[in-house]
């Protein structure tokens, strides 16, 4: 079977689309590069089995590789053995508790997959969320986007034997995380919002920890750039590896920083604003060689840009001290703690909302957010009961890695180590 | 409302608040895909997803509780209006939810419905990217996608039994591999 290629038409915003010329895409199955037929069976084709336990996998990837010396012929990927039925498991557990499974879907950008479940139910419960919260949100997952590009230019630096990006990598995350232990209690996967907003009031300790933080940050940045930017060991192994064209990525439906490294210039935040995205100013960084460095570069970008959104969300923040939090709707929202000592009818709420659950009219719903790795989508069918008839989450780990076959055309096996790092796949979100 | 109807294979559509739902025939699936690719210029289908309707709207399920008009938050009232969902044509909907890469990020829903042993048209010809879905799908929901150049299971193991996200498939379910008794 042979893949159709798209028309030339030049509809999406493309930068740049001459990486190379036509698709890269294996004709056979677009996620398997097969050995030539035309590589005799005397050659030395050796298969090599990368995973699933091997370091450089991020967690439990595992790569059948194909190799003739140094260079991949073959290559076929094997996903699954992270694999917890998140999806299943939800269905059995009411809306109040679910919240807490998809921040565990995708470990790294917890904070972006909680918000996507949250407005899912929001816009089937036709739910008006507070100014407060809504900013908050944002502030939150663009922290989130931070730490997880540090996880991300941490572990591929590592890999690349840059161990010393490792370690200020994590001094900075370990940052992020005292500031989601100040507001939330818990240092990853925090649980904060709340269908309806978040679940506390923001300590008011929070704000000049957090601006030491956003003070900090870009200095930084400038760090990282300075180890990383002309380092010619990173130049080596990264410019020109691992090549995506404009084309293919759309084909293989990539999103978020590999879309924009193959310079296609979309970033739902822009394109489709959800929160208060279009009320803050930020740049969306697009570049157009498609390779493991434009990768590099697009994320570095990004953590400026959040670390300014962060800042703008600061700024009205801290002009909202004393309004609400979360909505104030009864039926789905948890009353007020104070009010159980003296309030029947809110004890009774309460009681209610704990172990029945809240009911969401029924419909099905597919709702997207930008979360670091890309599209990260809930699509949900609620049968009008307390419990989701049917999650399912778009994984943007998921899709990323469907294109490991495509960016090792022609490479090396060392490539291979660089170009699964940069397509910053988090096998969490893989698996489900 | 009338670009829709020349989608091929076309049955019906509505619309939802984050994107139209249009249903069409399952076995011109296919043709609506590239329909909705090459004319509608949805560039990325960005999700493949099936839904196991099996004991939908059955005993067992609880309705929204709400008055006649919807959800009146001001007056709160304990005795709702049992409403059962809508029965649904078939077991299974497949859904594609198609993204267009152009101003105001237009999506959309195409969405094909089938009974237990009957075959989907696989679009992985039209969109790459439906490779891993579609194998997914058939992993844990059992939906056959024809003219796939590799559907073997994808999340669960090559050997496993039954498809874990059909309603029939119990939580718990899954064979003991070990236990303490051994």
């Amino acid at each position: 079977m042979s893949i159709a290629t798209p028309p030339r038409s030049r509809r999406w915003p493309v930068v740049a689309d001459g990486q190379y010329e036509g698709s890269r895409i294996p004709s056979r199955v677009p996620t398997i590069l097969d050995v030539p037929d035309d590589l005799p069976e005397s050659e030395d084709v050796l298969r090599v089995n990368f995973g699933p336990n091997h370091p450089s996998t991020h967690g439990v990837l595992r790569l059948i590789v194909d190799l003739q010396g140094e260079e991949v012929v073959g290559v076929s990927a094997v996903v699954g053995y992270l694999h917890t039925g998140f999806e299943k498991s939800m269905e059995s557990k009411t809306y109040w508790k679910g919240i807490t499974f998809p921040e565990r879907i995708d470990y790294v950008g917890y904070q972006n997959n909680e918000l996507v479940f949250v407005l899912a139910l929001e816009q089937l419960l036709e739910l008006q969320v507070p100014t407060k919260a809504t900013w908050m949100r944002m502030l939150l997952c663009e922290l989130n986007r931070i730490h997880s590009h540090l996880v991300f230019l941490g572990t591929s630096a590592l890999e690349l034997g840059a161990i010393s990006m490792f370690w200020y990598c994590f001094r900075e995350r370990e940052m992020i995380l005292d500031l989601s232990e100040l507001v939330t209690g818990q240092r990853m996967h925090t649980r904060y919002f709340q269908v309806g907003g978040l679940a506390e009031d923001i300590p008011s300790g929070f704000f000049p920890e957090c601006r030491k933080f956003v003070d900090w940050m870009p200095r930084a940045l400038e760090d990282y750039k300075g180890i990383l930017d002309r380092n010619e060991i990173w130049l080596e192994r990264t410019v020109g590896i691992g090549v995506l064209s404009a084309q293919d990525a759309i084909a293989l439906g990539q999103s978020g920083p590999n879309l924009r490294a193959s310079g296609v210039d979309w970033d739902l935040r822009r394109d489709q604003p959800y929160l208060n995205y279009e009320q803050v100013d930020f740049t969306v960084p697009v570049y157009p060689n498609g390779d493991v460095y434009d990768r590099y570069r697009v994320r570095m970008d990004e953590m400026a840009e959040s670390t300014k959104i962060v800042r703008q969300c600061l700024d009205r923040l801290e002009r909202m001290e004393g309004q609400p939090w979360i909505a104030d709707d009864r039926k789905v929202v948890l009353p007020p703690r104070e009010e159980l000592h003296t309030s029947m009818e809110s004890l009774i709420h309460h009681f209610k909302i704990v172990t029945e659950g809240f009911r969401v009219p029924e419909g099905e719903i597919y709702v997207a957010v930008e979360s670091p790795r890309g599209e990260s989508g809930c699509y949900l069918v609620s049968d009008g009961g307390p419990k989701p008839w049917r999650v399912h989450f778009r994984a943007p780990s998921f899709v990323a890695l469907e294109a490991t076959a495509t960016c090792l055309h022609h490479a090396l096996v060392a490539d291979l180590i660089a170009v699964v790092g940069s397509l910053d796949a988090v096998m969490g979100d893989t698996d489900r | 409302m009338t670009e829709w109807q020349r989608v091929p294979g076309y049955v019906s559509h509505r619309d939802g608040p984050e994107m139209p739902t249009v249903t069409v025939e399952t076995a011109q699936i296919r043709e609506a895909c590239e329909h909705a690719r090459d004319e509608l210029g949805f560039d990325i289908c960005v999700d493949v997803v099936a839904t196991d309707y099996l004991g939908w709207g059955g005993k067992g399920v609880s309705g929204y509780i709400g008055t006649s008009t919807g959800r009146d938050l001001m007056h709160p009232m304990t005795q709702g209006l049992q409403v059962l969902p809508e029965l649904k044509p078939k077991r299974f909907s497949v859904s594609y939810h198609l993204l267009a890469l152009r101003h105001g990020a237009p999506r959309a829903r195409l969405q094909c419905w089938v009974d237990d042993g009957e075959h989907v048209p696989s679009v992985v010809s039209i969109w790459p990217t439906c490779d891993w879905h579609e194998r997914e799908q058939y992993d844990l929901m059992g939906i056959v996608f024809d003219g796939h150049p590799n559907l073997e299971r994808l999340l669960m193991p090559e050997d496993w039994e039954g498809h874990p996200l059909r309603k029939d498939y119990p939580i718990g379910g899954e064979p003991v591999r070990f236990s303490d008794a051994e």
